[in-house]
């Protein structure tokens, strides 16, 4: 193996007993110091963006993973047939689907199920995209929405009204359903 | 009966009265507060950020977006907030602690650092004849002849706290940074009481008040430009600028000392949280750890007073007797004989000199890392403790040969 030999520093005697290097770090210090006390003073601080007034939103990667929605097809149809694969793979296990089907006079009959029941519980999910990433049927996706607030437990439970108001309406995915292909 | 009442001085007892709760509830208790504020504000700053801005209270001046912004400078009442946290948090006792040392611990660290304000002079005089005061009041609370060995004999029952709350908790982290806090402060203990033996030679005297208004006529003892120290006015008599070599070593030696001896960055390994969790107080919450919080920069302010006090000219105003000759005001100290506005000014020097020590503590901290334990052994038994014994020998053969005039 080979042996490295680490070339330490010379260090003058100045340097050793901390004088010259104390000064050097005391004058990098107040250089910082002084630099954003001058911007704090003219309300500009250059590095920090001061949240609530000033958001990021419009910088937000095309990858960003915020809070998953449930998508619609082009048709109003709801994308999820229910099969729970998300419900299985989510680590935290915050997604809960009860199936249910879909009557026989229904124009989707051919699809046969769709979610009776699906609700995210915002306070366990940890935005890890699995639930997005298993969908064979593209019907769940993570939003830009990040900042998901609420002053109880229950307001933090996404039901599947809330969770289509966040989707919203995803055009020209999967055209398997669809009569005219 | 009335012997025993007609032999206390009332006016005296009152007065010492307003000035225990002046000093220690109006000023040091909010000074406090405030540099827990300054030191989030300026390290913020040294880290390129914007720290604690928006505390206020809706709806009026200081109010959340209509804040008062002082140069920029929100979020004045963020300490009233962090209190206020404190008061209603959890106070948690662990089960596995020893509950009646405990609970003595984090009273044993605030305590002695309020009581050494007593003999603090933080001002001259105070002329209060408009309102019928016959005497002008002293500028402290008990002018006690012993001040300085008061101080450092009050201030070094400090180290029980750390060390009854690290064996109380019954935690390892806990135990060792309370071991650890120990060896440090008895070890630096000695070094600062060595350090300002030159200043007291020089002073020839252990009343703080008097040697302030020593340093306030003869000038700083760091800054002997003024009175008897300056050559053009003394006969040319160099003494005090040699004794500034001294002097110097002294002032350097007892500032890292003071470092050592609150515990603050570079020398904080009693509460180092890279190997020790939180040291001493990992296992105190709420107001508790407050306490010790509030005890550690209560013990800076105090420490910075003191080398105030002992080097840098106490409440006087720099250059004051040139000063009073240039403008015809009054603003070096004569006793019985300083007016009201002089006395205020002299308070205020004080606490603003405080201040800036204060500050200087901050920017250390937010510069220097942490030393090794053995280093800083080292760094206490074998330089600093020689350092201040030759200082000593120095200053004495100094005022030998040259004898101050």
């Amino acid at each position: 193996m080979a042996t490295i030999v680490v070339q330490r520093p010379k260090l003058a005697w100045h340097e050793k007993w901390f004088i010259s290097t104390f000064a050097k770090g005391m004058k990098l210090t107040l250089g910082h110091a002084i630099k954003n006390l001058l911007l704090l003073i003219g309300r500009k601080p250059k590095t920090t963006m001061e949240y609530p007034e000033q958001k990021w939103d419009l910088n937000l990667p095309d990858y960003y993973r915020g809070a998953p929605a449930l998508v619609t097809d082009e048709h109003d149809r709801e994308r999820c047939v229910s099969c729970q694969l998300c419900e299985f793979i989510c680590p935290p296990k915050a997604i809960k689907i009860i199936p249910g089907e879909i009557p026989g006079d229904d124009p989707w009959a051919k699809v046969e199920k769709r979610p009776k029941v699906f609700e995210i519980d915002m306070i366990r999910c940890i935005y890890c995209g699995m639930c997005e990433e298993v969908c064979p049927e593209q019907a769940i996706y993570l939003r830009k929405d990040y900042a998901i607030t609420g002053t109880s437990r229950a307001e933090m439970l996404h039901d599947k009204e809330r969770l289509y108001e966040i989707g919203g309406k995803r055009v020209g995915l999967v055209n398997k359903w669809n009569e005219l292909k | 009966m009335t012997g025993i009442f007609s032999s206390i001085d009332v006016a005296f007892l009152i007065a010492s009265v307003a000035k225990i709760v002046f000093l220690t509830f109006l000023v040091i208790l909010p000074m406090v507060a405030y540099s827990v504020y300054a030191e989030r504000r300026f390290s913020a700053i040294i880290q390129d950020r914007v720290g604690p801005n928006r505390v206020g209270i809706p709806l009026t001046l200081f109010g959340f977006k209509k804040d008062l912004q002082i140069l920029g400078i929100g979020g004045l009442l963020q300490p009233m907030a962090d209190g206020l946290k404190f008061l209603l948090k959890e106070d948690f006792t662990p089960g596995h602690v020893n509950k009646f040392y405990y609970w003595l611990a984090p009273c044993l660290t605030m305590v002695p650092a309020l009581l050494t304000c007593a003999v603090m002079p933080f001002g001259s005089e105070l002329d209060l004849s408009w309102f019928g005061a016959t005497q002008p009041i002293k500028g402290v609370i008990a002018d006690l002849n012993v001040g300085p060995l008061y101080m450092f004999a009050i201030s070094s029952l400090g180290v029980y706290g750390i060390v009854i709350a690290g064996w109380a908790s019954n935690s390892k982290y806990p135990f060792l940074g309370g071991v650890r806090a120990s060896s440090q402060m008895i070890s630096y203990e000695i070094s600062l009481g060595l350090s300002i033996i030159p200043v007291l030679m020089i002073f020839g005297e252990l009343n703080l008040s008097k040697m302030s208004a020593f340093q306030d006529a003869n000038g700083w003892l760091l800054l002997p430009f003024w009175g008897d120290s300056a050559p053009w006015s003394n006969g040319g008599n160099f003494s005090r600028w040699l004794l500034l070599i001294p002097l110097g070593i002294s002032f350097v030696v007892f500032t890292v000392s003071m470092f050592a001896e609150t515990n603050r960055t570079p020398f904080d390994l009693a509460e180092c949280e890279t190997e020790l969790v939180a040291g001493y107080h990992t296992e105190y919450s709420s107001m508790k750890f407050a306490l010790f919080f509030l005890g550690e920069y209560a013990a800076m302010i105090i420490g910075s007073g003191l080398a105030v006090t002992l080097f840098l000219g106490g409440w006087s105003i720099p250059f004051a007797p040139l000063l009073s000759e240039l403008t015809g005001l009054q603003f070096h100290f004569i006793p019985g004989d300083t007016p009201l506005y002089t006395g205020v000014l002299h308070i205020v020097t004080f606490f603003a000199k405080v201040f800036a020590c204060i500050l200087f503590f901050i920017w250390v901290r937010w510069t220097l890392p942490r030393f090794r334990f053995d280093q800083l052994m080292a760094l206490g038994w074998k330089v600093f403790f020689e350092l201040a014994l030759l200082n000593v020998i120095l200053t004495a053969a100094i005022l030998i040969w040259f004898p101050m005039k």
